[in-house]
């Protein structure tokens, strides 16, 4: 195309070649620049803060001390490493027992039966409803006086315990709540799963005299597991990140002897209650580093895998 | 509810009747064994829900009474309270203008973006939106609130809606991009050899078949928003708080009125039960998108 004949084209139509030819980053750029703008100015003042002694407030010039920071977070056994240890004990805690209940439940409803779309709405609900909604909810529901959870301890002619209210009992108890309102999630992801799998393997395996738990362990599970590993990692990011059940039943400190205090609760006082901005950046790093080695360790064996 | 079908009825098609036959008996225990659990399942998930809406409307007598958990007589009073109180119809117009501000914006920039991820395979691009949905919220919360309160634009709708666009970006494109890769080639080829550039295929065609997943994409950004606590806390304003910071604070500053906390937490949870219920198929395949295709 020589130059004049490029001229004699109206402007218009030359804009709209050219939008057409690098639709690829016109398209994607804006949603990009937006969160990466979000993420990376963030993470970086993050790392800087991390190195200096902010305190107070961001704006009182900050000296630069090394990595002391990360060396006290990490000689810390007081606060931090038993918030390492309870946000590993929920996050565990909890994506056990919501895979092995999440899928029962999946095996449960996955073959058709009258009433299913009722029955889907209703275990929909409790992990699309607030989560402080829900929060707040057990939380009534668990008053050791009022609640309604001492009252079926009662006809089941179990003592009252006293759930939140104890430092003991709190993160069972927070645990138990996160169960509750994220199996369904599992089970849902699990149940589109199954229902896209094959028949003719299990079919096999039954002519064959394989019984239901055979079945399931060496025909249905090994054809499930990718899925399974979406809905581990989907749920695994979630509860190393919990943040409303905790704050909302626990408040800031997760309570008054920390019983509730998991990384992110700590992480969250320590930068909006004691403003102790440099500590709580080395802290979040650390944090941060930690979820990217959960989500390498889950994804390591699968070669080309997308999140 | 949860009847599960009868024996004879039993997973349809493959079968091999005379094994079938044989055990006829022990499949009818079977499927009212299987009813008995699906019940259960349904109660263990509903009745909370049920209890908390019972208690929205009980006085506080009758919430501290054992002998009326179920036999009461429902008053509205709490929904009276909670309503004439606290500003609490302009915390549900805080939470909608948002939502719908943050939904609409992200599905404006997350839908293109998804359909250049998809078409030009660009993965790697993909991670920087998705690395959004791992990063803890918290490490982000400082360094905003530093540069939006420099700004001055803490406390205003603008912060609360761009704070909810960073995740709901991640999810509409999450959920789209499985959506344009399951939508064939040939759609877009047919479309360019019919004489349309490739961004009047996008715009006239390639939308217009991918309405059930923008729903999809739109349903669950709406949820998203509206649930969100974490940035709502530190970024909105007295007047610009959305619901579940307010129901929070409702609990912190008056002493434990449990009735209206109830009433507070029914109207909120209200909306999403309501899209949840129409929506169900959709809020299904948006969760899923993505899991099934491993």
């Amino acid at each position: 195309m020589t130059s004049t004949s490029s001229d004699a084209v109206p402007i218009s139509t030359r804009l709209s070649r050219w939008a057409n030819q690098h639709r690829k980053w016109l398209f994607a750029a804006p949603a990009m620049a937006f969160t990466a703008m979000l993420i990376c100015f963030p993470v970086g003042w993050t790392l800087y803060l991390s190195l200096t002694d902010a305190k107070g407030s961001v704006r009182r010039p900050a000296d630069f001390i090394g990595i002391s920071n990360y060396l006290r977070v990490l000689t810390d056994t007081d606060r931090f490493w038993p918030a390492v240890a309870r946000t590993g004990v929920f996050t565990f805690g909890a994506l056990a027992l919501e895979l092995v209940l999440g899928m029962a439940i999946a095996l449960l409803l996955w073959r058709t039966f009258r009433g299913q779309r009722w029955v889907r709405v209703s275990i929909l609900l409790p992990f699309v409803a607030t989560p402080v909604a829900i929060a707040m909810m057990w939380r009534l529901i668990f008053e050791p006086n009022i609640g309604f959870a001492n009252r079926v301890m009662g006809w089941l002619g179990l003592p009252p315990q006293p759930w939140l209210a104890d430092p003991g009992m709190t993160l069972p108890t927070l645990i138990f709540v996160d169960v509750w309102e994220f199996t369904p999630m599992v089970a849902i992801i699990l149940l589109a799963g199954l229902s896209t799998l094959p028949d003719e393997p299990d079919e096999a395996a039954r002519i064959d005299g394989a019984g239901l738990w055979q079945r399931f362990w060496y025909v249905t599970l090994p054809m499930l597991k990718p899925v399974v590993l979406v809905a581990v990692l989907l749920r695994a990011i979630d509860a190393l990140k919990t943040f409303d059940l905790l704050y909302v039943t626990k408040g800031q400190g997760g309570g008054s002897f920390h019983e509730a205090e998991t990384l992110n609760i700590y992480v969250y006082g320590l930068s909006f209650k004691y403003n102790d901005f440099g500590v709580a950046s080395a802290v979040l790093i650390i944090f941060f580093l930690m979820i990217l080695a959960v989500m390498w360790l889950l994804t390591f064996r699968r070669k080309g895998a997308k999140l | 509810m949860s009847t599960a079908q009868t024996a004879s009825a039993a997973p349809a098609g493959t079968g091999v009747r005379p094994a079938r036959r044989r055990r006829a008996p022990r499949a009818k225990a079977y499927s009212a064994f299987r009813a008995t659990m699906i019940a259960v399942v349904v109660l263990v998930f509903v009745v909370p829900l049920l209890w908390m809406v019972m208690a929205s409307f009980k006085t506080n007598v009758d919430i501290q009474n054992t002998a009326k958990t179920f036999s009461f007589t429902p008053i509205l009073d709490n929904y009276r309270h909670v309503l004439a109180n606290d500003d609490y119809l302009g915390f549900v117009r805080n939470s909608f203008v948002v939502a719908f501000l943050a939904t609409g914006i992200s599905l404006l920039l997350g839908v293109p973006a998804a359909y250049s991820m998809s078409r030009f395979n660009m993965h790697k691009s993909a991670l920087v939106v998705l690395l959004a949905r791992i990063i803890p919220g918290v490490s982000l919360l400082v360094p905003w609130y530093y540069v939006f309160a420099n700004l001055g634009l803490v406390g205003g709708y603008g912060v609360l809606v761009i704070s909810h666009m960073f995740i709901l970006i991640p999810i509409s494109v999450y959920i789209m991009m499985s959506f344009f890769d399951s939508m064939p080639r040939e759609l877009e080829d047919a479309a360019l050899v019919d004489g349309l550039t490739p961004i009047g295929a996008f715009l006239r065609i390639l939308l217009r078949l991918s309405v059930p997943g923008m729903a999809t994409a739109a349903i669950l950004s709406f949820i998203f928003s509206w649930n969100n606590f974490m940035f709502a806390l530190v970024l909105s304003g007295a007047n610009t708080k959305t619901l579940p910071v307010a129901v929070f604070d409702f609990v912190s500053y008056a002493s434990i009125d449990w009735g209206a906390i109830m009433a507070a937490t029914c109207i909120m949870t209200l909306p999403i039960i309501v899209v949840a219920l129409l929506a169900q198929k959709y809020i299904v395949s948006g969760l899923t998108a993505g899991a099934t295709k491993g």
